[in-house]
């Protein structure tokens, strides 16, 4: 079921948010929810963080290599934070659009 | 008397230098063009070595002979380059100033990056994006009795992307042809979600590697190599067992533009990806795989680069504003076996659509669709590949930006 903060958001076909500008915290705990992340924890505020940070200041989403270079964890530990893909994932829950890297 | 210097005689220096010569007066301009290597590979070619339906001998030409006589061209690896200083130095310890560059460095594959993906190289782990690597496979193929056959694409971006689905489903026939199919077990771990990028593009060729019954195993990030258990490791601890391991490493830019502090973290240049200059550096452009432009890299990819490019550099040395924008336009053929191939044409704004190219209707070709005149049109494109696109000349019918015209819209 969709969670109710979700139903005026606007999404492409692959998940990604169409208006940043409806991005807020609570937004980014559902969409993680709907991405099977019960909880978002302090390390994964830290990274949602840089990605939005990154998003500002380039108008793009990081890639996994940019995140793991300057957002201060492992590849691995990123994957158990976001699992399976966690570029996207990652993007997805800090309302951004999809990362450029998958072309 | 100014220098227009184009470091790398690939695919797409070898083009600018081409039409550059063509069109600056020699009085005015030298032109200057530095390669590591005297050989040009028709890149395009690896990818039917090891099944041997080419030979080595079949895809390379000097690349002196590429290039126009009036065009300096040297042969040796690039130490430096300083760009605030207009700059470059080679390992001989010449040094040539310029007033434009046009990097064109490509990319390489990265075995190391991956660890245990070098212990077994070229045993019973092979790439195929080298002459080197293409050639041993081919060898080892050719007496091979079956198994697990599994394939893996490190990272995305690499060089080619539909290359590996090709290369597994060419796979498909070769063993087949060879009676052993019955015995091997094929198998393509990605990164991807799917068979490829783009959503409707991918669901078709999830289909066709289905009938072909090729295993896909999406979203697999490869964290090692176990050689010992003979598995692929993913960062989220997924094994898949191998008894051949058929990788493409991680892709980087070269070396020297990391060292010379141009690159990001795959040392590929950050560029605009509309006009092909760098972001930092006025009088420097780039072409093809070296860039950070997100489309394809591919040699259509750098053909409808070139007049963009050009027609930029051109604006730029007059004094006049960028105009020229650059759509991302890629047009490539899928061999899926059989002597039949798939079309895809697309930009970075529309994916890959069905219908038919260049023209509508009669085509001759057929986009996201599997003919057998697609699969000629991929073996004549090695022609118009030396004589025409190598050349920096146009293909009839087939234009620089994308058209929508023969696609049909659909959502997936």
């Amino acid at each position: 079921m969709t969670n109710p903060i979700l139903e005026n958001i606007q999404f492409d076909t692959e998940g990604f948010m169409t208006d940043k500008s409806q991005w807020t915290k609570d937004i980014a705990v559902a969409i993680a929810e709907q991405e099977g992340i019960e909880t978002l924890t302090e390390t994964h505020w830290n990274v949602i963080d840089y990605c939005r940070l990154t998003g500002e200041q380039t108008g793009k989403s990081p890639t996994l290599r940019t995140i793991t270079d300057s957002a201060g964890v492992t590849t691995k530990e990123l994957f158990a934070l976001f699992p399976k893909g966690p570029a996207k994932k990652v993007a997805k829950i800090s309302g951004l659009g999809k990362p450029e890297g998958c072309v | 008397m100014k220098t227009l210097l184009i470091l790398g005689a690939g695919t797409g220096g070898t083009m600018v230098a081409n039409k550059m010569a063509s069109i600056l007066n020699p009085s005015d301009w030298k032109i200057i063009i530095i390669d590591k290597d005297e050989t040009h590979f028709y890149q395009p070619g690896l990818l039917f070595i090891p099944f041997g339906i080419y030979s080595p001998q079949d895809i390379v030409k000097p690349k002196n002979t590429l290039l126009p006589s009036s065009v300096d061209v040297i042969f040796s690896d690039i130490e430096l380059i300083e760009p605030d200083k207009n700059k470059v130095s080679l390992t001989s310890g010449k040094t040539i100033n310029y007033d434009y560059l046009v990097v064109a460095t490509g990319c390489g594959i990265h075995p190391e990056d991956t660890p245990g993906l070098s212990d077994n190289w070229h045993k019973n782990i092979f790439d195929f994006y080298t002459i080197e690597g293409a050639t041993k496979l081919h060898n080892f193929l050719e007496t091979w009795q079956g198994g697990r056959f599994v394939l893996n694409v490190a990272e995305m971006p690499i060089k080619c992307p539909v290359a590996p689905l090709e290369f597994i489903m060419l796979a498909d026939w070769y063993f087949s042809k060879r009676g052993i199919r019955e015995k091997v077990e094929l198998v393509y771990a990605t990164p991807l979600t799917g068979a490829f990028t783009k959503p409707i593009c991918s669901i078709m060729l999830a289909d066709v590697l289905k009938t072909k019954n090729i295993t896909i195993v999406p979203e697999f990030n490869i964290m090692e190599v176990d050689n010992a258990k003979q598995v692929i490791r993913s960062y989220d601890e997924i094994e898949v067992p191998y008894d051949v391991l058929v990788s493409i490493p991680l892709n980087k830019g070269a070396d020297v533009i990391k060292k010379s502090g141009m690159g990001d973290s795959l040392n590929f240049i950050p560029i605009n990806k509309h006009t092909l200059q760098t972001d930092k550096w006025s009088n420097i452009f780039v072409i093809g795989d070296a860039g950070n432009a997100p489309t394809s890299k591919a040699g259509s990819v750098v053909h409808f680069m070139l007049d963009i490019l050009v027609e930029n550099m051109l604006s730029h040395m007059k004094g006049q504003e960028l105009q020229a924008s650059f759509d991302g336009h890629a047009n490539c053929y899928i061999e899926t076996g059989y002597n039949k191939a798939v079309l895809i044409d697309f930009n970075y704004d529309v994916e890959p659509l069905p219908g038919s190219f260049p023209l509508p209707v009669v085509g001759p070709f057929t986009l996201l669709g599997e003919t057998t005149v697609n699969h000629w049109g991929k073996l004549a494109f090695k022609w118009i590949y030396w004589n025409i696109l190598l050349k920096g000349k146009e293909i009839p019918t087939v234009h620089t930006k994308m058209s929508m015209s023969g696609k049909k819209q659909i959502s997936a």
